[in-house]
């Protein structure tokens, strides 16, 4: 089972985020995934056509996903993803 | 005139609330909501009480806000463009900012509707349950080879003035299109922009492409609008369908982004005037305020209260509101004033606001 992390800022919205084991074969069904655990989180992270947020990075391990737009990289049993905030504006 | 006792100030780190008792002029910071995040727009629904915040996380998406009583805040889903939807061909429509917002007419408590870049209107009939694309306007044959951004990357509806006794009749300004007006409840929309003068098209008379920044009316006599145009200002006497160059030739009233009018005096409006937009500061390191009295055939210019050397403040085109013989207005660094006798004389609420993007009495 992969491992979803979420930035502790998204914490001031959804008080109890916590880490969700995900059984995905991809960064969208994750994204599914965690839309069903926590309603109305994916909006935070992709915009209404499925694309990440501009300001939203998401890591596999420490790489950040290739896939933007379809979010279609490939997720391992073994794999952490992180989705974070961009340090836009420095 | 109902009484409006709250000012909303919607910042670039939350949204501020400043209260006076009834028949006072002092004004007091009683709240702060959705501290470091930056709100668009706020308003209050008089016809059902609800407390409304646009909101535009650096990170997060543009949100929607509503509140009972102006304390507790529950997150609704912000209009969406629905799937397949593109500003232009090959580029996908999102909403990018929730730059507009009005209640709807007194006989439909519950409707709303919410202007947005890239220059979608959306309207709600469940008071923000759920948001419908306003589907003439959206596909009128002008948009996608006519509208522009100004201001923004994408055509932006910035202004929403509904009829209040006329559900069906309501007027939306987009920046950069112009207005439009609805007679049917938006199933067919008219470009009303005759008269403008948009000296960036190579047409500048075109009917679309004009660059309203705020378009306003006076409520006792709608038939007269206002706008703060980019520009120029100008007035319309006739719902819109003409429109008149009320710059002033040799004054400062000319560039802006704000506007106020009367809610009772047809002849009189207020704007708060900057240099042209290759800068967009206080025109001479000088902060004023210009009312007409007479439809726009001259302009007083008032300084009393406001800062006359170093200040670099403009007014956003949300950030002037007027009730009564009250006025406030809030500028890009920060500075929030308020006038009780009609704009003539200011004092200062607060130097120390973050970016101020509106105002609002309610």
């Amino acid at each position: 089972m992969a491992t979803i992390k979420f930035t502790s800022n998204l914490k001031r919205f959804y008080p109890d985020l916590r880490p969700i084991e995900a059984n995905c074969s991809n960064v969208r069904e994750a994204v599914e995934l965690i839309e069903s655990e926590y309603e109305g989180l994916k909006d935070y992270i992709v915009d209404e056509r499925g694309r990440l947020r501009k300001h939203v990075n998401i890591f596999i391990g420490n790489q950040l996903i290739k896939d933007r737009e379809k979010l279609s990289d490939a997720l391992k049993a073994s794999d952490e993803l992180y989705v974070m905030q961009a340090l836009s504006g420095g | 005139m109902a009484d409006k006792n709250i000012l909303l100030v919607g910042s670039r780190k939350g949204l501020m609330v400043y209260q006076r008792a009834k028949g006072s002029q002092e004004w007091k910071h009683t709240d702060t909501h959705f501290l470091g995040i930056p709100v668009s727009l706020a308003a209050i629904d008089a016809h059902t009480g609800y407390w409304w915040a646009m909101l535009d996380h650096g990170h997060w998406g543009c949100k929607l806000h509503r509140s009972a009583d102006g304390k507790v805040w529950e997150e609704l889903e912000a209009p969406k463009y629905p799937e397949g939807e593109e500003v232009k061909d090959g580029v996908p429509a999102t909403t990018r900012y929730l730059w507009a917002f009005s209640p709807g007419a007194k006989s439909e408590p519950g409707t709303i509707y919410i202007g947005t870049e890239p220059g979608g209107l959306f309207k709600s009939t469940n008071n923000g349950d759920s948001f419908e694309l306003v589907r003439a306007l959206w596909d009128h044959p002008s948009r996608k080879d006519q509208w522009f951004g100004g201001g923004r990357d994408y055509p932006g509806i910035h202004s929403i003035l509904v009829n209040p006794e006329n559900p069906d009749h309501l007027y939306v300004s987009i920046s950069c299109a112009g207005t439009f007006e609805t007679t049917d409840g938006g199933k067919s929309w008219e470009p009303r922009n005759k008269g403008l003068k948009a000296d960036f098209l190579p047409d500048p008379n075109s009917e679309i492409g004009q660059d309203p920044h705020l378009v306003e009316w006076c409520m006792a006599n709608r038939q007269v609008m206002w706008q703060q145009n980019h520009c120029g200002i100008y007035r319309s006497a006739d719902g819109g369908k003409n429109w008149a160059d009320i710059s002033e030739a040799n004054g400062p009233a000319n560039f802006g982004f704000a506007i106020a009018a009367s809610e009772t005096n047809p002849q009189r409006a207020w704007v708060v005037p900057g240099v042209s937009d290759m800068l967009r500061v206080a025109i001479d390191g000088a902060l004023c305020v210009c009312r007409t009295d007479d439809g726009g055939a001259t302009w007083k210019a008032f300084r009393k209260g406001l800062p006359q050397e170093s200040a670099y403040d403009i007014v956003y085109r949300h950030a002037l509101d007027v009730v009564g013989n009250t006025l406030a207005f809030g500028t890009t660094t920060g500075n929030l004033y308020l006038s009780a006798d009609d704009g003539e004389s200011w004092e200062v609420l607060s130097h120390n606001l973050p970016m101020i993007h509106s105002v609002a009495f309610c």
